[in-house]
């Protein structure tokens, strides 16, 4: 399921929205997650999971091809962990 | 940030009721969910996927007592984060 399909079911359960309307809310739903984890806080979904931000540090990696040297710089990344609830659906 | 933050936007931005807002918003996530677990991917352009993997049983150790253990086959949830949220993590800071 991508988001356009996403977009389509949710319009569909919903009996007075519209697709334009859904496309809106299910843009900014996920748009605010991601400034949320831009900004380097945690989100938490209740029954779904949560998102964190884990910073990496700089490290000394090499060029696989020619062997050398570049330095990686320090970075953040997201981690999802899966609600017990929805870990426990989808194993089932 | 809470599923009651998003719920504010939602509302903020469309101006319908609160109550409507928190609809809209717990349908978009038990949508995913229901999605998930028939063990069909959900892919979010912009943001990431949740993928849904099978893993096959494995023996393993109680690392406490190093008695033997059979880790059963399952399914699981990763969330891979696409590159836009990846390079947008790491640009504003």
């Amino acid at each position: 399921m991508n988001k356009s399909e996403l977009i389509e079911a949710v319009t569909n359960k919903s009996s007075y929205l519209n697709r334009r309307e859904t496309k809106i809310i299910v843009d900014l739903i996920f748009n605010s997650m991601a400034a949320a984890l831009a900004e380097g806080s945690k989100i938490e979904i209740r029954g779904f999971g949560s998102f964190k931000v884990k910073p990496r540090s700089a490290r000394i990696g090499r060029n696989p091809k020619t062997g050398d040297k570049v330095e990686v710089p320090a970075k953040n990344i997201p981690f999802f962990k899966v609600g017990k609830d929805l870990k426990m659906l989808v194993d089932h | 940030m809470t599923k009651a933050d998003i719920v504010q936007q939602v509302y903020e931005k469309l101006g319908t009721s609160k109550k409507e807002s928190g609809q809209v918003v717990e349908s978009v996530f038990s949508i995913v969910k229901e999605t998930l677990e028939n063990g069909e991917n959900v892919k979010v352009s912009g943001f990431g996927n949740f993928i849904v993997r099978n893993k096959n049983s494995r023996k393993g150790r109680n690392p406490q007592t190093g008695e033997k253990i059979e880790i059963s086959a399952r399914r699981v949830l990763t969330f891979k984060p696409s590159q836009v949220l990846k390079r947008n993590m790491n640009t504003s800071t």
